[in-house]
């Protein structure tokens, strides 16, 4: 029996093609969705020769959300599993600056995704099933003084999953969070992270697709994220905000 | 960054890159530092280090396209030959020439132009690339061949890094009908013995021994010498023909922390090479072996290189002549047994006729075998340089971590010319640390 296909929305990233390779891995074809997705035919390659499934390529903006509808009402397939990697972090620094700037990363990482999903929910729903992923950040799980405006960007998105799950629980349609600590991808590359607490690619691809398997809500990745997180959520603010961290 | 070879000797701090792209590796040529591409790391030595400007190849990882009807698959040069292996030999193909262990960029291998337990019959990894694509220090990207740009093809087959970055590449696969591998085990008592089994065997595919380096006296060059051929549908069981290309997975283990050095002396190697040999008197005749056991059993420990301590080892690989070959090899085996510093596995394997412009392999036979560092070790590999130069005897690059300009110079009469091709060609913008000491 042929699967039905797995959305990748932002699938230049690194995490979006580590997701899209756990998935063909395991048989399913791959639709990757992309600004400017003609530059990802050597990746359509890559896994199409490695994985032996079809892969298609599908331009998408989650900026210009007034195309989301029609978007996915021209996909060839509707597709079981849909995932959005797409977010972008700015500079905090001319994000305080200059509101263009930060209102241009509260769009990418909240209303762009979530208005995509909104789409593919609606979809999903009236046919009664499939699983919708959203990949936010623990940088929404509170915000600090060096990365707020991505980091509320974040929160908002996290909500909107978690207020979507609850909407869609009783039709089939499940959905879900994942919340990476550091990974190491384009996006991190001019930082020095702690190696212990960083993860490969490959390891938010393998988690994210254990947790569409096994039907999970929410998780971090590596795991020790949800234990830092808890720590930092219960510091008071008093306290808090005194904290350079 | 701290950056050695596979030896972990010599270790030195470089600057490593990270280009995704062409693009990237584009804005580091171009630019006004020395640079060397590396790949996986695999060559014992310095390589593919360079201090300025170290070109870590491995996210340039993508396979771009394949023809089932040729078995030609074009690749980008950070591709692992072990993920080529893992994707085609589900669909009956394999490489045509492999080095023994898995785990090598497609970049690595062209660079080094390696050579298999096929050398004698299919020739070097040169034999199965239909092109490549080398990005020059003015960031132009030119697609050699055998027919186009010969000059270029000639010598980045081979030529260490030192002709540019190699960015893609078109490889022939061999079609295969199993995964498995037919294999004759035959114990030679000598060394005139283990030569006389290579030279009935030509028509051999895969043929190679192991030599017990610590063997003296009449037992000098005792071996165990391995033909081995791919198996066809029917040389399997019936169970496994339904599924030819499923094999047993190898059980990797890893070398949790470096040996101390006190657990490597001869006593413990003669000891070890002998019941290695004896192991091996009793697996003789044929059997089927699964392809990652027989390729690559050293690859089923994964760090194996721990084994010879923190110091790390070298690895000390020469051809010889064929003339020449029994002399040389005699007296290397004889430095070595007596120097009672031997390596665990010592490879002796003969190479067929090659053409190309600096590659390794000559007519004649490889022997090669690795030492953990010590002055000791210095010492006994300079001897060993020495021998096979008056033998008329070269090295293997890929191995070579502290041979000196002058043995290389006295050892390859194609240095000069390589060195005028570079300036001509302006490829002097990559360089080693192997290259600066061995003034290439
Ligand atoms: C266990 C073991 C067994 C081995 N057995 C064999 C064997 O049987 N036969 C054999 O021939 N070799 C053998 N080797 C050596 C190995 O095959 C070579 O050293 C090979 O070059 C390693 O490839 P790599 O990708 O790790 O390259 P690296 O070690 O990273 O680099 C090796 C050379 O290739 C160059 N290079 C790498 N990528 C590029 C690129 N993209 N563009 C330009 N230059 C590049 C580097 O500059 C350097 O000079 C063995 C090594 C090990 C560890
Ligand atoms: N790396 C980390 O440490 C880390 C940690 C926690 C969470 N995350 C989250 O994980 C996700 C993937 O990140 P990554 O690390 O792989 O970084 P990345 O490569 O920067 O990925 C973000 C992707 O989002 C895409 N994108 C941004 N705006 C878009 C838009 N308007 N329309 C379509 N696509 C758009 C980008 O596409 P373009 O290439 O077209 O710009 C980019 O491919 C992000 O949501 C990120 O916030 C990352």
């Amino acid at each position: 029996m042929t699967k039905a296909p797995v959305l990748i929305l932002g699938a230049r990233s690194d995490i979006g093609q580590a997701i899209a390779r756990a998935f063909a891995a395991e048989g399913y074809p791959i639709q990757l969705a992309a600004r400017n997705a003609e530059t990802l035919e050597p990746v359509k390659a890559d896994i199409e020769l490695r994985q032996n499934v079809s892969v298609s390529l599908h331009e998408f903006d989650a900026l210009a959300t007034e195309t989301h509808e029609g978007f996915v009402t021209a996909l060839p397939d509707l597709p079981d599993i849909a995932v959005s990697v797409v977010g972008y972090m700015g500079e905090q620094a001319e994000n305080e600056r200059d509101l263009d700037a930060a209102a241009r990363v509260i769009r990418s990482n909240f209303e762009g995704p979530a208005s995509i999903l909104a789409a593919l929910a609606n979809a999903f729903e009236e046919r009664g099933g499939g699983t919708l992923v959203g990949v936010s950040s623990v940088a929404g799980d509170r915000g600090r003084a060096t990365n707020y405006v991505y980091g509320s960007a974040k929160a908002g998105f996290t909500a909107f999953l978690s207020g979507l799950r609850n909407r869609l629980a009783k039709t089939g349609v499940h959905v879900v969070t994942v919340l990476p600590g550091f990974v190491a991808t384009q996006m991190t590359a001019d930082m020095d992270l702690p190696a212990k607490l960083t993860a490969a690619p490959d390891e938010v691809g393998a988690a994210t697709l254990k947790a569409v398997k096994k039907g999970q809500n929410v998780i971090y990745v590596r795991r020790i994220w949800w234990l830092i997180m808890l720590i930092i959520r219960n510091i008071p603010e008093a306290i808090f905000k005194k904290l350079s961290i | 960054m701290k950056l050695s070879g596979w030896g972990r000797y010599p270790v030195h701090d470089a600057r490593v890159e990270t280009p995704r792209d062409e693009a990237d590796v584009r804005a580091l040529v171009t630019g006004k530092r020395q640079a060397i591409a590396r790949g996986n790391g695999r060559a014992y030595g310095d390589s593919a280090i360079n201090l300025s400007a170290t070109i870590d190849m491995r996210g340039l990882n993508r396979m771009l396209g394949f023809d089932a009807k040729t078995g030609q698959l074009t690749v980008e040069a950070g591709v692992i030959l072990g993920d080529i292996i893992a994707a085609f030999l589900p669909r009956g193909w394999f490489p045509m020439v492999t080095p023994g262990t898995k785990f090598v960029s497609v970049g690595g291998a062209i660079a080094a132009d390696v050579h298999g337990k096929n050398h004698h019959k299919d020739g070097s990894f040169r034999n199965s690339v239909d092109w490549v694509e080398v990005m020059g220090a003015d960031g132009t990207v030119t697609r050699c061949s055998p027919r186009d740009n010969t000059a270029l093809f000639d010598h980045t087959l081979g030529g260490m890094g030192l002709t540019g970055v190699i960015l893609r590449a078109a490889l022939r696969l061999r079609p295969v009908e199993t995964a498995w591998i037919r294999q004759i085990t035959r114990p030679a008592a000598s060394l005139k013995d283990a030569m006389d089994i290579f030279e009935d065997a030509k028509d051999a595919t895969y043929s190679v021994a192991w030599i017990d380096c610590l063997a003296t006296g009449r037992n000098l060059g005792r071996s165990l010498v391995t033909l081995g051929e791919h198996a066809s549908l029917e040389d399997l069981s019936t169970a496994n023909r339904k599924a030819p290309f499923a094999t047993p997975k190898t059980r990797t283990r890893s070398v949790p922390l470096d040996f101390p050095t006190f657990a490597l002396n001869k006593f413990s190697l003669r000891a070890f090479n002998a019941a290695y040999y004896k192991a091996g008197l009793r697996q003789q005749g044929t059997r089927l072996v699964d392809w990652d056991s027989y390729f690559y059993p050293l690859d089923a420990i994964l760090d194996w290189n721990r084994i010879y301590g923190a110091r790390g080892f070298a690895q000390f690989q020469c051809v010889l002549p064929l003339e020449a070959s029994e002399a040389g090899l005699s007296e290397l085996l004889d430095t070595i047994a007596s120097a009672g510093s031997g390596s665990f596995l010592a490879v002796l394997k003969r190479f067929g006729a090659q053409q190309s412009a600096f590659s390794f392999p000559m007519e004649g036979y490889t022997l090669a075998l690795d030492f953990p560092i010590s002055a000791k070790t210095h010492a006994l590999l300079e001897d060993l340089d020495a021998i096979t130069l008056a033998h008329g005897g070269r090295f293997y690059l890929a191995k070579d971590s502290r041979m000196s300009a002058d043995t290389l110079a006295h050892s390859d009469a194609r240095v000069p010319a390589f060195q005028s091709q570079r300036t001509e060609n302006d490829w002097t913008r990559f360089s080693s640390v192997q290259s600066q000491r061995l003034a290439l």
